[in-house]
C-alpha cells in the first residue's frame, strides 16, 4: 500500500517525476534530480514552503476569529486583551516575531522542564516555531479583516436568529459565518499571499524551504543569480496557483448571489 | 374638588443592575491577566538582568542601527515614489504593451518575497561582476546597503504604483470632463484637480506602505546591513541575552505606533473639509 502510494506520488511529482519540469528540461545540468543536480533538493523545499503555509492557515484563521470576537465583545477587558494582541503583532517585524518565538519558546520550555527536574538542551523545531510565529502574525491581520466583515453584517441578522429561537452560538455558525466568509474572502486572499511570502523568512532559522535550498545551491555552485531567480519563480508560481484557487473559492462563495 | 398638595419627593436613582458574569467577561479577564503576567514577566526579566556594561556597550549601537533603519526606509520610500509615477501611468495607459509591461513588473514584485528579491540582487548580481565592472556600476552593487536600498525601492515602487493607480482611478470621470469643458488643459487639470483628490484617497494606503516598509526593513540584517535588527543580532550573538530582542521589539513598536498616530492626525487634518 505504501509502495503504491509512493509510486503514485512519484508519477505525479511536478518536479522530479517522469513528467516533472526538472526531469524534462534540466537534463544532466545543475537542476537535474539526483546526486549531481539540485532539482530534488529544490523540489523538497517547495513542499516544505507549501506545507508550512497550509498548516499555518487554519491555526491563524482560528486564532484570528477568536481575536475578532474579543475585539467586538461587549466586555471591556476582552476588547483590551484583543487590542493589545493586534497592536503588538502588527507592529513587530515578522522576522523579529520569528526570532522572539524561536528563542522565547526555547527559554520557556527549558524553564518549565528545569522546574520539573529535567536538565538538557532543548532545540525546538524550526517548522514548529515558524508555524507559531506566522500564525500569530496572520491572526493579528486576520482579526482586522474579520472585524470589518463583522461590521458589514446587519444587526437584524442576529435579531432574526433570536426571533426564530435559534441559540446565539448556532446563529453564529448557521447565519453569520456563511455571510462573513463571503465578505472577508478578498481580504483573506491577500493575507494568504502575504503569508506565502512570509514563509521565506523561516529559512533564516534553518528551515529547509525554497529559499534555503536554493541558497545552499547558490553558495556551492556560485550560480547565485540562477538559483535565486528560480526561488523567485517558484514563489511566483505558488502565488499564481493560489490566486486561481482563490478566484474559484470566491465564485463558490458567491454562488447564491449569482441568481439575482 | 380634590387637588394634590404634596409632590412625590425626589427618589434616589434605582441601583445599577449588577453586571452579569458572562463567559466573555471571564475570558477577557483571563486573557488580560495572561498579558499582564507575560509583559510583567518580561519587564521583570529586563529589570533583574539589567547590566550597565551591556547598556553602555550596545546602547549606542542600537541608536546607530535605528538611524540606519530610518534612513534606509526613507530613501527607499522616496526612490519608490519617484519610480511609481511612470509605472502607474504605464499601467493606466491605453497602449497594450506598455500596460502589460507595467502589469508584469507589479505582479513580479508583489508575488515574490522581498527577502528573495534582496538575495537575488545582493548575491545574484555578484555573478555579473565583470559586466557590472565594465559598465561602471560595481561600486554601487558591492555595498549591502545599496543593494538593500535598490531592491526595496523596486519593491515599494510596485506597491506604490498600485496605490497611485487606484487613487487616480477613484477620482470620478466627471472631474476630468468638467475641467476639459472649462478649457483647462490636461496637465493643469491633472495636477490641480485630479491629484489633490487622489492623494487624499491614497493617504491611508501610503501610511500603511511606510509601516510595512519599516517592518520589512528588518530583513536587511540577513545581508549584513547593521540596521536595528542587525545590531540586535550582533548583540545577541555576543551576549546570548534574550533581552536584546525585546529591546528591538520595543523600538519597532514605538516607531510603528508613532507613524500610525501621526497618520491618524494627518488624515484628520487633511480631510477636515470633507467632514459633514
Amino acid at each position: 500500500m505504501n509502495d503504491l502510494l509512493s509510486v503514485l506520488g512519484h508519477a505525479i511529482d511536478p518536479f522530479c517525476g517522469p513528467i516533472g519540469v526538472f526531469t524534462l528540461f534540466a537534463g544532466n545540468g545543475l537542476l537535474s534530480c539526483g546526486d549531481t543536480g539540485w532539482g530534488d533538493e529544490i523540489a523538497s523545499g517547495v513542499f516544505v514552503t507549501a506545507s508550512l503555509a497550509i498548516v499555518t492557515l487554519p491555526v491563524g484563521l482560528l486564532l484570528g476569529f477568536l481575536v475578532a470576537l474579543g475585539k467586538r465583545s461587549e466586555d471591556a477587558y476582552a476588547r483590551m486583551a484583543a487590542n493589545i494582541y493586534t497592536t503588538i503583532f502588527r507592529g513587530l517585524p515578522e522576522l523579529l516575531t520569528l526570532f522572539i518565538v524561536y528563542y522565547g519558546l526555547q527559554i520557556l520550555i527549558q524553564a518549565i522542564l528545569s522546574a520539573v527536574g529535567f536538565d538538557g538542551r532543548i532545540e525546538i523545531n524550526a517548522f514548529f516555531a515558524g508555524m507559531i510565529a506566522l500564525s500569530v502574525v496572520f491572526s493579528a491581520y486576520c482579526s482586522e479583516v474579520l472585524l470589518s466583515a463583522f461590521q458589514a453584517i446587519p444587526r437584524g441578522q442576529y435579531e432574526a436568529g433570536a426571533a426564530l429561537g435559534i441559540r446565539p452560538a448556532k446563529t453564529m455558525f448557521l447565519v453569520v459565518i456563511p455571510q462573513l466568509i463571503r465578505i472577508a474572502l478578498p481580504g483573506l486572499g491577500n493575507l494568504w499571499m502575504s503569508l506565502l511570502k512570509d514563509t521565506a523568512l523561516v529559512s533564516v532559522v534553518g528551515l529547509n524551504d525554497i529559499l534555503r535550498e536554493t541558497g545552499v545551491a547558490a553558495k556551492s555552485t556560485k550560480e547565485a543569480f540562477l538559483f535565486y531567480g528560480i526561488a523567485c519563480l517558484l514563489f511566483l508560481i505558488l502565488a499564481i496557483i493560489s490566486s486561481v484557487f482563490f478566484s474559484r473559492i470566491e465564485i463558490w462563495a458567491r454562488r447564491s448571489e449569482a441568481a439575482r | 374638588m380634590s387637588h394634590i398638595d404634596t409632590l412625590v419627593p425626589p427618589q434616589p436613582a434605582p441601583p445599577a443592575a449588577a453586571k452579569p458574569i458572562t463567559g466573555s467577561r471571564i475570558a477577557g479577564m483571563v486573557f488580560l491577566l495572561l498579558w499582564i503576567l507575560l509583559l510583567g514577566g518580561m519587564v521583570l526579566m529586563m529589570f533583574n538582568n539589567w547590566d550597565w556594561e551591556k547598556f553602555t556597550k550596545y546602547g549606542p549601537r542600537y541608536i546607530s542601527g535605528l538611524q540606519v533603519t530610518l534612513g534606509l526606509v526613507a530613501a527607499s520610500i522616496v526612490g519608490g515614489a519617484i519610480l511609481s509615477f511612470p509605472l502607474a501611468f504605464a499601467r493606466m495607459s491605453k497602449n497594450r504593451i506598455l500596460s502589460g509591461i507595467a502589469y508584469v513588473y507589479v505582479y513580479l514584485f508583489r508575488g515574490t518575497p522581498l527577502l528573495a528579491q534582496v538575495f537575488l540582487i545582493y548575491y545574484g548580481l555578484g555573478s555579473f561582476r565583470p559586466q557590472l565592472e565594465a559598465a561602471g556600476l560595481w561600486w554601487f552593487f558591492k555595498d549591502a546597503w545599496n543593494c538593500a536600498f535598490f531592491s526595496f525601492a523596486l519593491n515599494t515602487a510596485a506597491y506604490q504604483a498600485e496605490i497611485l493607480r487606484g487613487a487616480i482611478e477613484s477620482v470620478p470621470r466627471g472631474q476630468r470632463e468638467a475641467a476639459a469643458s472649462l478649457g483647462i488643459n490636461t496637465r493643469i487639470s491633472f495636477w490641480k484637480i485630479i491629484m489633490p483628490q487622489a492623494l487624499i484617497v491614497a493617504l491611508r494606503p501610503y501610511g500603511n506602505e511606510i509601516i510595512l516598509m519599516v517592518k520589512a526593513s528588518a530583513i536587511v540584517a540577513i545581508v549584513t546591513v547593521y540596521d536595528l535588527m542587525g545590531e540586535t543580532k550582533y548583540a545577541f550573538s555576543r551576549t546570548f541575552d534574550y533581552q536584546t530582542y525585546l529591546w528591538a521589539a520595543i523600538f519597532y513598536l514605538v516607531i510603528v505606533e508613532i507613524l500610525r498616530n501621526l497618520w491618524n492626525v494627518l488624515e484628520a487634518r487633511l480631510t477636515r473639509h470633507l467632514k459633514r
